[in-house]
């Protein structure tokens, strides 16, 4: 397979206004005799199936939550980039595609992030004029603040909850579209596989939560906003909910996976605190602006902490290392974040480290709070010290806040043209299911922008020039693709609800997914080495084997059940949990949040290798079982100059 | 303070088949509380995640385990509920996935029951469909913009106390507790976060009229039941949505319909 990345011709900052004029339109009146699905109602999502029923298409939209409203894009805190250079600081176009390319450690494609970099300033117009009440200054204008890897102020925020306020805006207006009958939502309903007709993609298959039903969907295009994959660690910041079914499902009916070994780990988390711990807590980068990271330079001195003996404010001023900005000192604590969580876990691994179990490091706001008085820092940040206060029971205002690095965000995914269309003709990926903006690392604040700028102002326009060129018939879902899709999906229901599986005494799906997590943190986490990914894959392989031999289900497919809605995801993050590993040990250098412990320069930081892997590795799936085909897109760089990523 | 073990009753509803609705009233799927007795629980556990040890101790024995609303666990999606010990959400002023089980020392039997309300029938156990919400804003809680506008966000400044009020109202999740707390299970405080938020913004000025009125007459189409002013629902709104919403709404009802050109 030749992999074709489709980027038009021309210079960089002409190539979208080109494309977007030779692209074909359907016009206005054939509109209505397409159907195009949406899978998924977070902000790429709700923002693709608005624009796309506003442009007069016939939409269906699904979700597997009560309502779109509740996407986990709704948990996003920190805010969202955009060009606009309103603090007139020496922002443009360009320098926010070059911090991209480079916080991606040159592992993205330059067309793409160009076009993100470009279409960022409409979003915020989009935004405001949907009612969204970014956070303003006292003069009636936006705010701005500072983010990781960037040195100009560029992120507009709603307090701490600006993933919040942009699901709703796109949500408001799905919600618009669906009184006027061009969107129907389908909530409560899981996508479980894609339909491909003669090559193209032509419709999906769900299961209904509630009533268990499983329902054919036929349309001329389908598009994936499904999210990222960072449960597959079992503990991440993501929604419990979050899942890969849906682009796994992909992958498998031929879609190829694009870096699946890219994820990143944040730097500020709420820490692990036992094992009966669901999900762990993330706390924005927007507190580095305020918050110093420090440890204790002393061992014994951490020591005391872990025993309880000593507290933060017992260590001098003189005794702490304020590691980031010793290191980073241009950057400070507001390095990237996959040099942030590294240089964490080095001074933890020192034995350094803080809170009873010593994996955490301080983020303190004592010098904060004595600058610009307490007030001003709960006015910033309330929302999210309150949070921060719930879960440890320490008040931060008084003690520094525990922190440590957590999975987050995945920057692998669907692999997709410059189109957002996937291998699969008229199959599209959005948001972060895609893999295509971010390289090697995201840049905090850029998933929002992604995700909107895919679903606002890419989609409508690359899907119109796919649909202008195909007939507007119908395939019923009769249709034996349908059937046979259909068929397989009730043949492994019936499988994990068979008396092998209810009867059974083995692990249930949560200790499976829980051991799985384990595996991947363990030897697929912030560093890797070959040894240890090989085992990993050994130990994944044997997990998959027993799943399917033993885990233990309960119910009915006719009902909501929660233990068959696990399993069924938890059987896919089985699979790709083996395709990360198999990414992360064919990648021999280290790049953004890929960090292989053979490859790294004297000061421990990652070494790239340019001249053999400034690809894209796209793999191909061959069967539950198989080997993996491994296909290259080469990454070529016209603009920019590959140089080891600085921040010091 | 330090971390505890605790030991206590848990009263779960559980309900297998779900509610119908048949003309306008509610016919309840039948369900009880059953009882299951819940040991060496940490204080440092949140409520949800007590929950998930009892459900993969049921799951163990080849029972059903108990179906319940959540997402993310951060107080944020709104997809937790809960009627927990005469509260909803429980007794913090909170969302449940952040209730910890620190606030039940010395506390011996809990009592967990769904959502309340004839526009939210019970699904299943704990879950309550919660349709009726999306329908209110369907009705008219938006802007309509179309994807594509060509006016720069600075254009129009907003006072900064107008943006954060708005703002405030804006910070609604729709969990539904403020219409599980109101002993008429009424629907106000929800409509007026919306209503307010776009009230307060210049940008919603032009559909101000036929949105309240749009969505108030949606609201009445759920069956929701009228506001007596008691306060229930702010005092147990875990994003400490306030009352001035509701009589801002009020307000702009009235107004509408003194000016309505839809009579
Ligand atoms: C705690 C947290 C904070 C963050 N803060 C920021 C920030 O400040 N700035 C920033 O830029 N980014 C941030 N991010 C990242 C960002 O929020 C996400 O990357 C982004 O919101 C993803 O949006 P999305 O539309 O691609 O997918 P999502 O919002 O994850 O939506 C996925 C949708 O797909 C649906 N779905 C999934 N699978 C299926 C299926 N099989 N069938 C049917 N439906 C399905 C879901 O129901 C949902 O509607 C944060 C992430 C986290 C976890
Ligand atoms: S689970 Fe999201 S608010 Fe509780």
């Amino acid at each position: 397979m030749k992999l074709d990345a489709k980027i038009p011709e021309g210079p960089l900052a002409e190539k979208w206004s080109k494309h977007k004029f030779n692209m074909k339109l359907v016009n206005p009146a054939n509109k209505r005799k397409y159907d195009v699905i949406v899978v998924g109602s977070g902000l790429a999502g709700a923002a693709a199936a608005a624009s796309l029923g506003e442009l007069g298409y016939n939409v269906k939209c699904f979700c597997f939550q009560d309502s779109p409203r509740r996407a986990h894009s709704i948990a996003a805190q920190g805010g969202i980039n955009a060009a606009k250079n309103y603090q007139n600081d020496g922002d443009s176009i360009y320098r926010l595609f070059y911090d991209t390319i480079k916080g991606g450690d040159y592992r993205a494609r330059e067309a793409n992030v160009y076009r993100l970099a470009e279409v960022s300033v409409n979003i915020i117009d989009q935004c405001v004029a949907q009612g969204v009440p970014f956070a303003r200054e006292y003069g009636g204008l936006l705010a701005n603040r500072s983010f990781g890897g960037a040195q100009v102020s560029r992120t507009f925020y709603a307090k701490g909850q600006t993933g919040q306020q942009l699901l709703l805006g796109a949500y408001s207006a799905l919600s618009r579209q669906i009184a006027a009958g061009k969107v129907k939502m389908y909530t409560r309903s899981e996508m479980l596989d894609v339909v491909v007709v003669e090559g193209k993609a032509r419709g999906i298959i769900t299961r209904n939560l509630v009533t268990g039903q499983i329902e054919s969907h036929s349309a001329h295009a389908v598009l994936l906003c499904t999210g990222g994959y960072g449960n597959v660690f079992f503990l991440s910041t993501n929604a419990m909910g979050s899942n890969v079914t849906a682009a796994w499902r992909a992958h498998r009916k031929g879609a190829l996976f694009g870096n699946p070994c890219y994820t990143q780990i944040h730097p500020t988390c709420i820490p692990v605190s036992g094992d009966h711990q669901s999900k762990l807590t993330l706390m924005s980068e927007s507190l580095r602006n305020d918050g110093r990271v420090w440890v204790p330079k002393k061992v014994e001195d951490a020591q005391a902490i872990q025993k309880g003996l000593k507290t933060a404010n017992d260590i001098k001023e003189e005794d702490r290392d304020y590691f980031l900005e010793r290191k980073y000192p241009s950057f400070g604590n507001l390095a990237p974040r996959d040099i942030s969580s590294r240089n964490a876990k080095t001074v933890c691994d020192e034995g350094k480290g803080v809170g009873n179990t010593g994996l955490a490091v301080y983020l303190d706001f004592a010098d904060a709070i004595k600058r610009d008085g307490e007030a001003t820092i709960r006015a910033k940040y309330g929302n999210l010290f309150d949070m921060y206060e719930k879960i440890v029971d320490e008040n931060p205002y008084k003690m520094p806040m525990k922190i440590y690095p957590a999975v987050h965000y995945t920057m692998g995914g669907l692999w997709v043209d410059y189109n957002l269309m996937t291998t699969i003709p008229g199959l599209y990926a959005l948001g972060e299911a895609n893999f295509s903006d971010h390289g090697a690392n995201r840049l905090g604040a850029s998933a929002l922008m992604q995700g909107l700028a895919d679903g606002y102002f890419v989609i409508p326009y690359t899907l119109g020039d796919y649909l202008a060129q195909m007939p507007a018939t119908k395939i019923p879902t009769d249709h034996p693709e349908f059937q046979k899709a259909e068929a397989e999906i009730k043949a492994q229901i019936a499988e994990l609800l068979s008396d092998k599986h209810t009867k059974s005494n083995g692990k249930t799906v949560d200790e499976y997914h829980k051991e799985l997590g384990k595996i991947m943190w363990d030897y697929c986490g912030m560093s890797r080495n070959a040894d240890g990914l090989k085992f990993a894959r050994e130990r994944i392989r044997e997990l998959r084997t027993n799943f399917w031999n033993d885990v233990k289900t309960v119910g009915n497919n006719e009902e909501l059940n929660i233990t068959l809605e696990k399993a069924l995801r938890v059987a896919d993050f089985l699979e790709l949990g083996e395709l990360m590993v198999i990414d992360a040990l064919d990648r021999e250098e280290s790049c953004g949040g890929h960090f292989r412990e053979e490859y790294q320069t004297e000061e421990g930081e990652a070494k790239r290798n340019d001249a053999n892997y400034a690809y894209v590795a796209a793999w191909q799936y061959n069967g539950r079982d198989e080997d993996y085909t491994l296909h290259k897109e080469d990454l070529i760089f016209e603009n920019v100059k590959l140089t080891q990523r600085s921040y010091k | 303070m330090a971390e505890e073990l605790l030991n206590f009753k848990l009263h779960v509803w559980r309900q297998a088949k779900a509610d119908k609705k048949v003309n306008g009233s509610l016919q309840s799927g039948g369900g009880k509380m059953v009882t299951y007795p819940m040991k060496d629980i940490s204080t440092d556990m949140s409520f949800l995640e007590m929950l998930d040890i009892l459900n993969e101790d049921l799951l163990r024995k080849g029972e059903e385990p108990v179906a319940f609303d959540h997402d993310c666990r951060e107080g944020i999606c709104g997809m937790c509920s809960l009627y927990i010990n005469g509260h909803p959400h429980g007794p913090e002023q909170t969302t449940t996935c952040q209730l910890h089980m620190r606030s039940f020392r010395g506390v011996k039997d809990i009592y967990v029951e769904p959502w309340r309300a004839k526009a939210f029938p019970v699904v299943k156990d704990l879950v309550v469909d919660r349709g009726a919400f999306d329908r209110i804003i369907q009705a008219g809680g938006f802007i309509s913009v179309n994807t594509g506008v060509n006016v720069d966000a600075n254009e129009i400044p907003i006072p900064k106390e107008i943006a954060d009020m708005a703002m405030d109202a804006a910070t609604c999740i729709g969990c539904g507790a403020c219409v599980a707390a109101c002993k008429n299970a009424s629907a106000m405080l929800f409509v007026s976060a919306k209503v307010s938020q776009l009230a307060l913004l210049p940008q919603g000025y032009a559909e101000r009229k036929t949105r309240v009125e749009k969505m108030v007459a949606q609201m009445d189409a759920e069956g929701f039941g009228s506001c007596t002013n008691t306060g229930a629902c702010e005092a147990e709104c875990p994003k400490e949505i306030s009352l001035t919403n509701i009589a801002r709404m009020n307000r702009e009802y009235l107004f509408a319909k003194l000016t309505s050109d839809n009579v």
